[in-house]
């Protein structure tokens, strides 16, 4: 009996951000594509996440690929032909009263920022409230950077998904793949269902299911499955440009928020529920909604009286050093990650998708990604 | 009569006074801000998506198309708080600080 | 062993769930929104209010008495929180929240009586100041002594449809019309099943030729075209086409609206019960046995928040869940008690059944709307837009058209636009509409505001 089998230059395994905007990017560089999602795109970390479009505070090295992907997202509605609501207001990182040593850090990391040309304006919490009324007292100082910005996570995804297909790229969904192998030169992908995938070069950018497929070729790394805390307020009238987030230690104190154009108040942060990524489930903790209203509140003492009427999470996994797992496989040839981005992929994303094309399309990329190999769980 | 509601009954009781975007008006007491507001007026707010004018939906708290404000800026359910003397109310949209415009 | 029981709600199906409790020696949590009980069929009016059992009521007086007395005699022994939202569930505990303070509440047993809500249909300008729900405009009326509007029709479907546009005849509104979408011959077909509660059928006889003899004109099998206004004056008529074809206006400022009843779930959903499809109403349903036992641990749902079987119904349900629970913690149950309690419910299922044949969902008349009508009213969103992530952007169920389009994510929630979304997201598609799934709800259960903070940590 003779199952049915799809080919193409690159598979890719996991329809998140990463996965779509490479299939977007190899499709772009003339590369058939078969982009295999187990669910839907861009719903779990890539679609539930804040939608932080934010350069300031990734480590230093991590800069050359968030200005790569600073670019894409700045071009992204012509790029995808859909408007991702990608809006440049800026960004602004602040520290609370109580913890005056991140002011230290946060001038550091400005000076070495602007070497990698990200320009930071450090300003006093005087000064940030003088631009920013809404600010509250318990913020000490804090970090501008005006060209970064947020966009529409439900959105991002499914648009390169698209795009991808006007390329000629198909994209599957609900198909889970349960078998994964070289074999000769090409990798075979079995799915749940018995339908068989081949190509010769592999791209796994599954996320918190990585794990799994990344075993069946030999190498380990572990990934904890994480759930962000994520609200929404009513709609009130538009008037916070910039996303802001608070710069501590603490995960509970860990809290952001920006405004949509549509007048609604996405907050999010502190700390993060387990998730379930076998079951698929995610769930928002009450006791964590609550440290994150009360975080908010000190970060913006006005947004007590808006009512938030609604929550969510998703499935976000987590390396143990919180850098991704980017590069070729430390074992098999043609076979390549990008997954544990540890719930910071969302800015970097295009830049990811950009830079995997790249290095499966020629080989190279001069983007610095050689700290992401799997090789140092190794 | 100018309001969208008609009293049919129940019309013995106690005048509580409040105001509307600074106009006061007179309801009973046991009205609900929303009873209250709707028996002097022909809406309670403006939608925020549309041209139209919004005068509540379910009246049992679960459209949650009633909400109005205090001077305070506190959101108030129009159709589950009960009237009290003094209440002052705005149907404003809230001002650039989110705060309630003078 | 632990016997912590919490109750959500305390309308009919509460208040007999409390009563079961309390006898068998346990004093419960009864949580609810109101600031008074009796829930929405019994609602009660404020104090200080004069009217009589009778006039609030009409034939359900004695029932409404009952339950009301009930509730208030078992108050020095219950832990009872009025205007109180639960608006979280999880790790067996409630978060009820009150005047910006939350609690975390734990139990053994959670008893779910939440109750329903009016499902509705979206019509061309159904968001204009004046479309009241059906079941709001019985509110004003029962706990307002209002009517909504200087000349009122009733559009939509079902007993209630007709039972309260008597009531606002015989409280003095001026009731215009009273418009059903159901054909009169499916009424006619039901009559085997709606027999299973002769009172309530005649009831239903009466009213209609009460409404008649008013001067109200009543009409069945139409289609509703438009609620026609201005965007700051509100409603000025209804049009619809008549089962014969004609198209009839009818002037008025306000109009009450309902297609029956929807069960409110999302505490069920986010105590993790499974749902299943009713074929039936078309709408999915947390999955209980007959004693109503959901599928999640300790977890019990009785009346209207679970299934649609009305106010007498939930009295019956809401005893068998306690009965249940308290079986399940190990106490004696009266057998005969609840064998008795089971056929009442099986008659009432078989009303129901009778019901949704004769008052079915427009599911049709749903599918078909035009691209220019909102379909969510929160957020102004219109069919074209939602069936445009449907085929544009690929969703194939309404989860996934609400993140593309906004439908269902506005302040209900999904409440009141829901049920329409999976109708024109499955017609789309030309699947059948369990195919579209349901809504998964969401915390917070009703808006909380950002200020709302722990009392208990």
């Amino acid at each position: 009996m003779s199952t049915p089998e799809l080919t193409a230059d690159v598979a890719i395994i996991g329809g998140g951000l990463m996965g779509c905007s490479a299939a977007f990017f190899l499709a772009q560089r003339g590369l058939s594509v078969i982009l295999l999602e187990t669910d839907k795109v861009g719903r779990q970390a890539s679609g539930t996440n804040f939608g932080n479009v934010r350069r300031q505070g990734r480590p230093i090295t991590q800069l050359p690929l968030a200005n790569r992907a600073s670019r894409i997202w700045r071009q992204a509605n012509e790029l995808l032909g859909s408007d991702v609501e990608y809006l440049q207001n800026g960004h602004i990182r602040v520290c609370f009263r109580d913890r005056p040593e991140n002011v230290g850090k946060m001038e550091e990391y400005a000076v070495q920022a602007r070497e990698e040309g990200l320009d930071l304006e450090l300003l006093s919490g005087n000064m940030l409230r003088e631009r920013f009324p809404w600010l509250g007292t318990d913020v000490l100082a804090g970090s501008h950077s005006a060209m970064d910005g947020h966009a529409n996570p439900r959105l991002a995804a499914p648009a390169f998904a698209r795009a991808a297909m006007k390329l000629g790229a198909r994209v599957i969904e609900d198909t889970k793949i349960v078998h994964a192998a070289k074999i000769g030169e090409d990798f075979v992908l079995e799915a749940e269902d018995g339908r068989r995938f081949r190509a010769p070069t592999l791209l796994v950018t599954a996320g918190a299911w990585a794990g799994k497929i990344v075993s069946q070729f030999g190498e380990t790394v572990k990934l904890t499955p994480r759930a962000p805390t994520m609200s929404v307020t009513e709609p009130v009238p538009y008037s916070i440009l910039p996303a802001v987030g608070v710069m501590t230690p603490d995960e509970v104190e860990t809290v952001y928020f920006r405004q949509v154009a549509r007048g609604n108040i996405v907050l999010g942060g502190s700390t993060r529920a387990p998730s379930y990524p076998d079951e698929y489930r995610s769930y928002v903790m009450p006791q964590n909604t609550m440290t994150q209203f009360q975080h908010l509140r000190r970060l913006a003492p006005a947004l007590a009286k808006l009512q938030v009427i609604r929550v969510w999470s998703g499935i976000e996994g987590y390396t143990d050093d919180a850098l991704p797992v980017m590069g070729p496989s430390g074992t098999v040839p043609g076979l390549f990650y990008a997954f544990g981005f540890s719930g910071s992929g969302f800015q970097i994303g295009p830049g990811v998708g950009e830079t995997m094309a790249e290095l499966i399309a020629t080989g190279h990329t001069d983007i610095p990604i050689g700290q992401y190999s799997i090789g140092r769980f190794g | 009569m100018t309001g969208r509601f008609r009293r049919l009954d129940e019309t013995d009781r106690a005048l509580v006074r409040l105001t509307v975007d600074g106009s006061e008006i007179t309801a009973l007491e046991g009205d609900t801000l929303m009873v209250a507001m709707l028996n002097s007026g022909l809406a309670l707010r403006n939608a925020e998506f549309g041209p139209e004018r919004r005068a509540g939906f379910c009246l049992m708290g679960a459209c949650q198309d009633c909400w109005v404000r205090d001077t305070d800026g506190n959101a108030l359910r129009a159709c589950s708080t009960p009237v009290e003397n003094g209440l002052a109310i705005t149907t404003q949209p809230l001002t650039a600080d989110w705060s309630v415009a003078p | 062993m632990s016997e912590r029981v919490v109750i959500i709600g305390a309308g009919p199906a509460g208040v007999r769930a409390a009563e079961a409790v309390v006898r068998a020696g346990i004093r419960p949590v009864v949580i609810d929104e109101g600031s008074r009980s009796g829930g929405q069929i019994y609602r009660r009016q404020p104090e200080g209010f004069k009217r009589s059992y009778e006039t609030l009521y009409g034939s359900e007086a004695d029932r409404a008495r009952a339950v009301h007395e009930t509730f208030d005699a078992l108050l020095p022994q219950i832990d009872y929180r009025p205007e109180t939202l639960v608006w979280n569930v999880a790790e067996g505990r409630v978060w009820a929240a009150r005047a910006g303070e939350t609690e975390a509440i734990p139990y053994d047993r959670l008893i779910v009586c939440s109750g329903a809500t009016d499902r509705l249909a979206p019509v061309p300008g159904w968001q204009l100041a004046g479309c009241y729900s059906l079941g709001g405009s019985q509110v004003a009326l029962k706990a307002q002594a209002c009517s909504i509007g200087g000349a009122v029709v009733f559009m939509g479907t079902g007993p209630l449809l007709y039972y309260v546009a008597s009531q606002y005849v015989k409280a003095g509104a001026n009731v215009v019309a009273v418009l059903d979408t159901s054909p009169f011959a499916g009424r006619v077909r039901a009559l085997p099943k709606l027999a299973e509660q002769p009172d309530l059928l005649w009831q239903g006889v009466t009213l209609t030729f009460g409404l008649i003899r008013a001067g109200v004109t009543v009409l069945s099998g139409i289609t509703p075209v438009e609620i026609s206004g201005d965007p700051q004056s509100g409603i000025s008529g209804v049009t619809v086409r008549t089962a014969s074809g004609d198209v009839r206006q009818f002037d008025c400022d306000a109009v009450a609206m309902g297609w029956h009843l929807r069960p409110e779930t999302q505490i069920a959903d986010l105590a993790r019960a499974s749902f299943a499809f009713d074929p039936r109403t078309r709408q999915w349903l947390p999955e209980i046995d007959g004693d109503g036992r959901s599928s999640a641990p300790g977890l019990y749902l009785a009346g209207d928040g679970a299934k649609i079987l009305g106010a007498r119904s939930a009295e019956v349900t809401g005893e068998l869940a306690a009965l249940a629970a308290l079986g399940d913690m190990g106490h004696a149950v009266d057998k005969d008690r609840r064998c008795y309690l089971m056929a009442q419910r099986a008659r009432y299922v078989r009303f129901a059944e009778g019901l949704a044949e004769a008052f079915p969902w427009p599911h049709q008349f749903v599918a078909d709307t035009a691209d220019s009508t909102i379909v969510c009213r929160c957020e102004g969103v219109t069919a074209g837009t939602l069936r445009a992530s449907v085929s544009e952007a690929f969703a194939t169920e309404t989860n996934r058209a609400k993140a593309f389009s906004r439908v269902g994510m506005g302040r209900c929630q999904g409440r009141y636009c829901g049920n329409a979304s999976a109708e024109i997201v499955s017609a789309l598609r030309g699947e059948a509409v369990e195919r579209a799934g349901r809504l998964r709800g969401q915390a917070p259960v009703k808006p909380i505001p950002v200020g709302t903070a722990r009392t208990d940590a």
